[in-house]
């Protein structure tokens, strides 16, 4: 089975956001991109489908954050090609439909069985590759999915329903799906098989050109989030506000 | 076109609670737009629904045997090819594991604007306006929604579903769809019931819900002490489960289990509105994050910024303490 898993680096989320009171915008002069969770669970589905099934893996991801360092780390995991897509001002950030251009022109002559991506990012506004790509590439499109495996040339994937119900759902190749986790933890890799990645593997480069984002949310301006009534806070050291909550959760009844 | 459509979600035969805060958002849009609310239910066999949907101007239904379940490629032809003839000015979908697998598709198919994760809604000089929660709900982000179409995925949290659960059943208009329902690529197989061996969290008046800031599965037993003292149970944010520390039974949020504790001991979790969303309701809530910026100390009662590794063991021997235990 041949398998795509395209990367999208986001803020993150860690570090704190700031405005830029000029553009109304996320401020991304200091801003720290990484990797999205869901699309390194998204990885790790590919490693395990391709553990069980054979074929090959190809890491695609858009020129921004620690893109080689993250494509070498995909290598020394198990990834079989990588691929990276240049161009100008991705560095500003670039909306869910713009990666969804850039990734489908870079898909252009691929063949692939499926395309694994994480079911949504972090700094979504605008929908999620997935089902955009999906839509792009009229191909069938299941997200919230959590496990996957080969049968008689389908996908059989597990699919996350609202309310703690799963479903068993198959469907032909190729297929776009969207990971919500995968069946066990992204696995880690040790420095010196990243380091062996760096010396012996090389990245792919595709010039992705002008991306538009055609479709995407008109976003007028990014804020933080209205404070409501705010939690009162406890300071002190850990002893003191243990001895603070036992105090509130006696007062609550909680304790008896 | 100045109307507004809402996917009305179903699951097994009934209607879930976000296609309610849909139609109460819809409400807001179909108001100042001077456009009519329509409810867009997809079945098979169950027009009946159409009379829980009382607070939309009318039901457009479409039923087809394809339709019964919720089949993510039947129900993104049916709706990619409805909106595409009815081109209303805004459709809604939920922000869930079922609406996000249609809205994106439906807009990127049809040339629609898309925004997802959208909170409220507004019309102001005739043009509708969202605010959207992204970020892991660290940044609002508000934006236009441009015409002549544009689809948004609504989250819970905006507005209060019992509002609109208004048991009426307006006029009902069965549509037939022009897309071929019989030749499909996915298929489901069937449901896999949930766990339900385990403790139900949702029943638990104590609990003690721990995220990402636990940091190894190792640091889960202290926590769980911590629970036993306070005779409650663990919980947890989506991470910890992803991880395989606790199982899905212990999950709350999208896709776990809603809560409504007298206490949620909230330890290393930020608030996502993943999370959230499966907390809707609490007497009392502490939070410690040592994240001062951390979401959930917006909604929290209490909050601290210590180590949670610090705090839970202290915490249980003072609890204990307390309790004679």
């Amino acid at each position: 089975m041949d398998i795509v898993v395209p990367i999208k680096f986001v803020p993150d989320l860690v570090e704190e956001l700031e405005i830029d009171e000029g553009t109304g915008q996320l401020d991304r002069t200091f801003l720290r991109l990484v990797p999205n969770e869901l699309d390194d669970h998204a990885l790790e589905e590919a490693l395990l489908l391709k553990e069980k099934h054979g074929g090959t893996i190809t890491v695609v991801a858009i020129d921004s954050g620690d893109v080689d360092e993250t494509l070498f780390t995909a290598v020394a995991k198990g990834a079989d090609k990588v691929i990276k897509i240049t161009g100008e001002g991705y560095e500003e950030g670039l909306s869910s439909h713009a990666c969804v251009e850039l990734l489908a022109k870079a898909l252009g002559d691929l063949s692939y069985d499926v395309i694994l991506t994480g079911t949504q990012a972090v700094d979504d506004v605008d929908g999620s590759v997935g089902g955009l790509l999906a839509a792009k590439l009229d191909l069938p499109y299941v997200g919230y999915v959590t496990k996957a495996v080969s049968e008689g040339g389908k996908l059989v994937v597990t699919k996350e329903y609202p309310g703690g119900l799963l479903a068993e759902v198959e469907t032909d190749l190729p297929a776009v799906v969207g990971i919500q986790a995968a069946e066990q933890a992204p696995r880690y890799v040790v420095t010196s098989l990243v380091m062996d990645a760096m010396n012996n593997a090389t990245i792919d480069e595709t010039e992705g050109g002008e991306a538009t984002a055609t479709g995407a949310a008109e976003i007028t301006a990014m804020r933080a989030p209205e404070k409501g009534e705010a939690a009162e806070m406890i300071a002190g050291d850990a002893g003191a506000v243990a001895e603070k909550l036992v105090q509130i959760m006696k007062e609550k009844g909680i304790l008896s | 076109m100045s109307d507004v459509w809402v996917n009305v979600e179903t699951l097994r035969g009934e209607i879930t609670e976000i296609s309610y805060t849909m139609l109460a958002a819809g409400r807001v849009l179909a108001d100042g737009l001077e456009g009519s609310l329509t409810a867009v239910l997809l079945g098979s066999g169950a027009k009946d629904l159409s009379g829980k949907l009382g607070a939309a101007d009318k039901v457009a239904y479409v039923d087809h045997a394809a339709l019964a379940d919720f089949n993510p490629e039947a129900h993104l032809k049916a709706l990619t090819a409805l909106a595409k003839s009815g081109a209303p000015r805004v459709i809604l979908f939920g922000q869930t594991a079922m609406g996000t697998d249609l809205a994106y598709g439906v807009a990127m198919a049809n040339g629609f604007s898309m925004a997802s994760s959208c909170r409220t809604f507004k019309v102001e000089g005739g043009e509708p306006l969202f605010e959207a929660v992204t970020c892991g709900g660290k940044l609002i982000a508000d934006g236009k929604m441009p015409g002549p179409t544009s689809v948004a995925t609504v989250m819970p949290g905006g507005y209060k579903p019992e509002s609109a659960m208004v048991d009426k059943t307006p006029g009902v208009e069965e549509v037939s769809v022009d897309a071929d329902l019989g030749t499909l690529r996915t298929k489901v197989r069937g449901y896999i019931e949930p766990d339900t061996s385990d403790v139900d969290i949702s029943k638990i008046p104590v609990l003690v819900s721990v995220g990402r800031g636990i940091g190894q599965e190792d640091n889960i037993g202290i926590a769980k002490e911590l629970a036993a003292a306070l005779k409650g149970e663990i919980s947890s944010s989506r991470p910890v489960v992803d991880q395989g520390w606790l199982p899905t039974s212990r999950l709350v949020g999208k896709s776990g289990k809603s809560v409504k504790p007298k206490l949620y001991l909230a330890l290393g979790i930020s608030g996502a509105p993943e999370h959230m969303e499966g907390v809707p309701d609490w007497e009392t809530m502490i939070a410690v994050n040592t994240d001062e910026n951390a979401p959930i100390f917006d909604v929290a009662t209490y909050g601290a910024t210590v180590d949670i590794m610090d705090l839970i063991p202290a915490l249980t021997e003072k609890v204990k303490a307390a309790t004679g235990g």
